[in-house]
């Protein structure tokens, strides 16, 4: 690989991946906002979602929290906390595999569901078609790669975190990449082309996540006046207001 | 009748409905006519914002009225406070990637078409061509075994009624014979409730109660397709449409009570049985409404809500609340509270959800002359009648289910004052002598009688339908009608020119704008005159007259 190349991928790609995720995700919210939605297909088929939803779901939430864990925390805390590099890496192939498989297994059984049920499969969009077997190769190559440190001792805390990290810092250490395994570039790689899709495709539901739910009142009320500030900026003339949904809450009668 | 109150606390207006259910001939044209206004699209070909079924019956969708198995509504926690029957929040949030009370298509329906194409293109042959069904869902021929309303009129006999949550709650052994069957239509929209659960289990935030006027709507740039208020609503009166990925439900056709006209529904409907108008209550009473311990005493809790507009003090909470003076006026005129609480005739559907329904029913009461009749005897005696009412348990039970959490006192009484009210206007219209006895027998007097009979029987459309045109609270900040309405997303429900939708007659004859421009649409031409764009414009006038 030429070092135009290595800069290119592992230098220059995150940003425009970040860029367009960032920017995609604006725009959408601006101009699609009736498209935030989870396109969930449980009135067509509700058997197998029941068990391949959640599975993948929640397993995918595991598997985000272990990213935190291994990108994020340098190897100089844990040892400063004294977790010896065995124990970290025992847990992280246990609890990380095992989040994985579940994650995988999930992803089959909505995979195959969308692909038999006639409803299910005529439901399928266009994004869709792309980005699920996107989203399945980069889940095996994270799979492989944790697999892989069974056999092959590569320490990803000292390569691909250390180049995560850099990122962050605006000052990408390429060649920490460059030299990890290819199942690892692979895996990085597919990532960030998902997070540039990430906006255009459903997968922009994840974003929607309702945690507010947990300390609004049951009952919301809204005032006419306040109910329509939202107009589509293609379509409306000259904006008056700003464009932001603005709610008046009286509380609930409970 | 509603009670004097000494302190008013917050008083919110609600446009709610009433209907009478002795005129209902399950015509289905409501349905109909709804269904070409809000769910002729893509993805809600299964959705019947107002439906008609017949009961007893199990509904639509089938056999909805079982919250053990669906989980709709409210119920009382340990502490008594309202929880919604499905959970709190956290079960909620952790129920989120499947929701494990969703119905299905098939509790609905699997809606369908035919392939009429084959009627012109099949080749000459021996055999007739045939239009077979294909479902409309994946395209695929179907074999059509259910529908939105599959048994009606009784339609599949005792096999399907058993499916009816209200009948298997009764406790006698309910005979099922055909020929002592009994039955009656429902016709079914959105409750607009005062405590809507569907609203406390969105986790958006996307439905919301309107403040104004009471209405429950989606938020279709705020709803992200979570399904909660399908499970959560106790009546699965809302609906997900699965081509936009977004839940629909009846709007109780705001755009239409904006501009003071009845819903479409209500508009069409051939029997005239249906009420619309103000009413006043009390917001902070609601709450505790909701949550009286004992499910028979909802109802006369949910009356203790509503508040008198005649009363001064409401009148100063009213103002406070930004009420405008025309709807409190409106309040005072409104048939639906002269029959909630002056006659206390019509009764709420199923109050024991504990979401405080807002559309009320008047109970029918030709089950009963019916059965006597049948039995050999003149169904239209008041004495007859009186004692008839008592001793049909059957009839009387069924209501009770429906109307009053099982309590048959609220329903007996409400027959009664039917039954009056044909005994007394029965006499008149024999010439007889006017026998005060039979109004007061109910609780009643002649002049509130006669004008009982007069909103019930004559049903004139301006005293059924009594709705002041909208306004909004803070009218001062926007409120402009050229402001886009979230509806109208691609597939949406709100797909509609809003200049058709929103112009009074006259101003889109004198005046076309938008869309319309140089066209007369003639739906909203009221006859008179000649508006511009009616024919084209003459050489010499170069359009301008």
């Amino acid at each position: 690989m030429t070092t135009h190349v290595r800069i290119a991928l592992w230098g220059v790609l995150p940003y425009l991946s970040l860029t367009v995720l960032i920017a995609g995700t604006l725009w959408r919210y601006r101009y699609d906002r009736f498209g935030f939605t989870t396109r969930s297909s449980q009135l067509h088929e509700a058997r197998m979602l029941r068990v391949g939803g959640p599975l993948f779901h929640y397993a995918l939430l595991f598997v985000a929290g272990g990213h935190v864990m291994g990108l994020l925390v340098p190897e100089a805390l844990t040892q400063r906390l004294r977790v010896s590099e065995t124990m970290y890496h025992t847990v992280a192939l246990t609890m990380g595999g095992a989040a994985g498989i579940a994650a995988v297994c999930g992803l089959a059984v909505l995979l195959w569901r969308r692909l038999r049920v006639p409803a299910v499969r005529q439901a399928t969009s266009r994004s869709d078609r792309l980005v699920y077997p996107l989203l399945t190769v980069v889940l095996l190559a994270g799979l492989t790669a944790t697999a892989s440190s069974v056999a092959n001792p590569y320490d990803y805390r000292l390569g691909v975190s250390v180049w995560f990290r850099s990122l962050f810092a605006l000052d990408p250490d390429v060649p920490a990449m460059a030299h990890a395994p290819l199942v690892y570039q692979v895996h990085a790689l597919l990532a960030m082309v998902l997070f540039a899709l990430w906006p255009f495709s459903r997968l922009i539901h994840a974003f929607t996540a309702p945690v507010g739910y947990l300390i609004r009142p049951y009952v919301v009320y809204r005032s006419r006046a306040r109910a329509t500030p939202y107009r589509h900026p293609a379509t409306a003339g000259p904006v008056r207001r700003k464009p932001t949904v603005r709610r008046k809450r009286i509380d609930a009668p409970h | 009748m509603p009670r004097r109150t000494t302190s008013v606390g917050r008083c919110m207006a609600q446009v709610a409905m009433v209907m009478n259910l002795d005129k209902c001939i399950g015509c289905h044209t409501c349905s109909v006519t709804c269904k070409q206004t809000w769910t002729n699209r893509q993805g809600t070909e299964y959705a019947w914002f107002n439906n008609v079924e017949t009961r007893p019956g199990q509904g639509y969708p089938r056999g909805h009225e079982d919250q053990d198995k669906w989980k709709g509504g409210w119920r009382l926690d340990g502490r008594g406070r309202l929880v919604p029957r499905s959970g709190g929040r956290a079960r909620r949030l952790a129920r989120l990637f499947a929701n494990p009370e969703l119905p299905s298509l098939d509790d609905y329906y699997e809606p369908w078409t035919y392939d009429y194409e084959t009627l012109i293109s099949a080749p000459l042959g021996e055999d007739l061509p045939t239009a077979r069904p294909r479902s409309l869902i994946d395209g695929r021929p179907t074999a059509v075994t259910w529908g939105p309303n599959w048994d009606d009129d009784l339609g599949g006999g005792p096999e399907h009624l058993a499916g009816d949550p209200v009948l298997r709650r009764m406790n006698d052994q309910v005979a099922l014979e055909y020929e002592q069957a009994f039955m009656f239509y429902l016709p079914r929209i959105c409750e607009h409730c005062l405590n809507p659960s569907c609203v406390a289990v969105c986790p958006s935030g996307a439905l919301y109660k309107r403040i104004e006027d009471g209405i429950v709507l989606v938020d279709q740039d705020r709803c992200r397709g979570w399904r909660m208020c399908v499970s959560g609503c106790p009546y699965k009166k809302v609906y997900f449409n699965h081509s936009t990925g977004k839940a629909e439900k009846c709007t109780l056709c705001y755009p239409r009570i904006e501009a003071g006209e009845p819903t479409v529904c209500s508009e069409t409907c051939v029997g005239r049985l249906r009420y619309l108008g103000v009413l006043l209550y009390d917001a902070d009473k609601a709450g505790e409404a909701a949550a009286v311990p004992d499910e028979r005493d909802l109802y006369e809790a949910q009356l203790d809500c509503f508040l008198d507009p005649d009363d001064p003090e409401v009148v100063r909470a009213a103002e406070e609340s930004g009420i405008p003076h025309d709807w409190i006026t409106a309040a005072r005129h409104s048939p639906v509270r002269d029959l909630i609480t002056r006659y206390r005739v019509a009764l709420p559907l199923h109050p024991e959800y504990r979401t405080l329904p807002m559309v009320w029913y008047v109970p029918p009461l030709s089950p009963v002359v019916d059965a006597l009749t049948r039995s050999g005897h003149d169904g239209e005696d008041p004495a007859n009648l009186f004692g008839a009412i008592d001793t049909l348990r059957i009839p009387l039970d069924y209501l009770a289910g429906l109307f009053t959490a099982g309590d048959p006192a609220p329903v007996e009484a409400a027959l009664c004052r039917l039954a009056a009210m044909r005994a007394h206007m029965r006499r008149i219209n024999l010439g007889e002598e006017r026998n005060p006895d039979i109004a007061r027998g109910v609780g009643m007097d002649e002049h509130s009688i006669e004008a009982m009979y007069r909103l019930l029987a004559l049903a004139k459309y301006e005293e059924r339908y009594v709705i002041p045109t909208g306004y909004a609270v803070d009218a001062d900040r926007d409120a402009d009608p050229g402001d886009g309405c979230s509806l109208e997303g691609h597939g949406g429900p709100g797909m509609y020119d809003a200049d058709a939708f929103h112009a009074p007659p006259v101003a889109a004859a004198g005046a076309p704008k938008g869309g319309l421009r140089d066209r007369i649409n003639l739906l909203n031409w009221n006859g008179r005159g000649r508006p511009q764009g009616l024919f084209p414009p003459r050489g010499d006038e170069g359009g301008n007259r």
